[in-house]
């Protein structure tokens, strides 16, 4: 009798294993996510070198939909009322229109919400403003977390995503597998994030050859570029690179002494105090407040900082131009064209892009 | 019969004298390595010192760096005929950053030179305005319209205290405008420099130290006065023909393994 028990056992045992087998084989056999390459724009193709994908996180069409979905999507956070389109929203160039950004419970961050395009050539994958998130998909397990903005923790929205009537099969769809992790989802929103390319302005189609700058914005140009009027260019890339930022960090100036040590807090090296990600100058129409605190309301206000207002310190970056006299000392022509010139950096077809917007 | 065991011999013995010449380790070609290192007037330089150690320049500020990048290019071995062999291609020297070494794609003829050589910065004719995309990428450029276009050859960023200023800014960059304008608005002349090694024996694979002294950039034959010098120098001709006369003597060989 005890062998017939023990027989049954193993039986059972023997039909349960087979049966997992059977599901596992069925999720692998045959099934990939359909590859999806970036739609790189032609500026970008020529000038600079190819963008940064993760060779354990390829895109692909399914991975890109889900964290589309993902990023739209309130259940990542404690309440379930914020989604990352909360604080960035296409209609602002994914970021939002504060200073500083409030989260599920009614606080407030520290820092500006940064905008969201052109994210996959950032070549040395040190994202947020003091750069402390190490790749994309690192980045985006943080918000949901943070006590301050989304309020959540991963178990909880794993369970949430888990018990979902959509979304276990569009983690299978995307991964070929039925267990969702937080992993993988932050590996979705970082696909879709990286599919949030912006490169049709103005200024763009005039390097193209298919429009023309007025002698105001042309003039505004001419300022951004020239070592001895703006001279804008050394932090903020030139017509050769079509991303307007050179993703690393610099003190620009904004105080004698430091409420926020910025990347210093991230790296402890107090050389690094007080210096912050140069923000790309595309899509400045849609982005304001400025400044990694949100301090400047307007384009003119961050014009006038550069040509007047400058702090010195003991980490300033020598870049900025004629410190002792606050700045480089634009006339107001120049100030005006300047405007000019980097709101042709705009691109409107950015914000309502059908495969970006919910 | 006989002719097929004959080959067979011809071909084995073939064999064994090919394996015979790789035991002796006789390459035909090898590869190169450069490794940069940088002092200031022989106290070494490493990542650490930016914006931390003071130096003592020529002209008796303080200096402390910030950024320090340059590009070396077509280096060049030299026969005793004559005859050269060119790496076509280029190094971008990140010394803040600690990217310090450059391992060419080919390999050389072993043999021995009677010089080896490189350029500092790009020679006019590979100096083309937004050619290179990892330089583009890393904004190294010049702007075309408004600074003659082509790439720097050095960035090199600081400050500088003395008497009057503490912790003043510099930008000692050099470049070379590709359009420099008619009649010329921007420098055009000579700025990059070639730097002779000399003479190297090489066998196997090889790696060159080469040294930059920074002091140097400040010091001969012009004795650099950053009160005067100091921003906006790249369209500031007399200031690019003085850093060129000043880095004749930068660079040297330090070991060769």
């Amino acid at each position: 009798m005890k062998n017939w028990s023990l027989h049954i056992i193993c039986l059972a045992a023997f039909i349960l294993t087979t049966s997992c087998s059977d599901e596992e084989s069925q999720l692998n056999q045959g099934y990939e996510p359909t590859p999806l390459a970036l739609d790189i724009p032609p500026l970008f193709e020529q000038n600079i070198i190819p963008p940064v994908i993760p060779s354990n996180n390829p895109q692909t069409v399914e991975g890109v939909a889900l964290g589309k979905k993902l990023f739209y999507d309130p259940i990542l956070s404690g309440d379930q009322t914020q989604a990352c389109a909360s604080c960035h929203a296409p209609q602002n160039a994914f970021t939002d229109n504060t200073a500083l950004s409030d989260g599920i419970d009614g606080n407030f961050g520290t820092r500006n919400s940064m905008p969201l395009f052109n994210l996959a050539w950032n070549y040395n994958e040190r994202f947020a403003w003091d750069g402390k998130e190490l790749s994309l998909e690192r980045q985006a397990l943080e918000p949901v977390q943070n006590p301050v903005e989304m309020h959540s923790n991963w178990d909880d929205v794993i369970d949430r995503l888990s018990t979902d009537t959509e979304y276990p099969e569009l983690f299978r769809k995307a991964f070929n597998t039925t267990t969702i992790t937080k992993e993988l989802a932050a590996k979705a929103l970082a696909q879709f994030e990286r599919t949030l390319i912006s490169s049709n302005s103005k200024f763009d189609n005039y390097l193209l050859g298919q429009a023309t700058l007025t002698p105001e914005e042309l003039n505004g140009l001419d300022v951004f570029m020239q070592e001895s009027r703006g001279d804008c260019f050394h932090c903020h890339g030139n017509p050769n690179n079509p991303l307007w930022t050179d993703n690393i960090f610099h003190n620009n100036g904004l105080d004698a002494t430091f409420t926020d040590l910025g990347l210093g807090g991230v790296t402890g090296d107090p050389s690094d105090n007080g210096k912050f990600k140069s923000p790309s100058i595309r899509n400045l129409a849609y982005t304001a407040p400025y400044m990694h605190d949100g301090r400047f309301a307007t384009l003119e206000e961050v014009i006038n900082h550069y040509s007047e207002g400058l702090q010195n310190s003991s980490t300033i970056d020598p870049l900025m131009k004629k410190v002792d006299e606050g700045g480089v000392q634009l006339s107001n022509q120049d100030k005006a064209d300047l405007k000019a010139f980097l709101l042709t950096l705009s691109d409107p077809s950015f914000l309502t892009n059908p495969d970006f917007t919910n | 019969m006989k002719k097929m065991i004959a080959l067979l011999i011809v071909l084995s013995i073939s064999f064994v004298s090919c394996g015979e010449d790789n035991d002796d380790n006789i390459k035909a070609s090898a590869k190169t390595t450069f490794n940069f290192s940088h002092d200031w007037d022989g106290t070494a330089i490493s990542t650490l010192d930016f914006e931390n150690t003071a130096y003592t320049n020529a002209n008796g500020e303080a200096v402390t760096m910030t950024r320090l990048r340059y590009i070396i290019s077509d280096v060049t071995f030299t026969k005793a005929n004559g005859d050269n062999i060119v790496i076509d291609g280029y190094k971008l020297v990140d010394v803040t950053n600690g990217d310090l070494t450059y391992n060419p794609d080919i390999e050389i003829p072993t043999g021995v030179y009677t010089n080896v050589s490189f350029t500092y910065g790009l020679k006019h004719e590979k100096n083309i305005d937004g050619a290179y995309t990892d330089l583009n990428s890393a904004s190294f450029n010049v702007p075309l319209a408004a600074l003659g276009g082509g790439y720097h050859y050095m960035q090199f960023d600081g400050k500088y205290s003395n008497t009057t200023v503490t912790d003043a800014p510099f930008n000692y960059h050099n470049i070379r405008a590709v359009n420099p304008g008619m009649p010329p608005v921007f420098p055009n002349q000579e700025t990059f420099i070639n730097v002779d090694l000399g003479p190297a024996a090489i066998s196997n694979n090889t790696t060159f130290e080469i040294k930059m002294n920074v002091a140097e950039w400040f010091k001969t034959p012009n004795t650099w006065d950053l009160n005067t010098l100091n921003q906006v120098l790249m369209p500031n001709a007399n200031a690019q023909k003085l850093m060129n006369e000043n880095g004749q003597n930068v660079f040297s060989l330090g070991s060769i393994n």
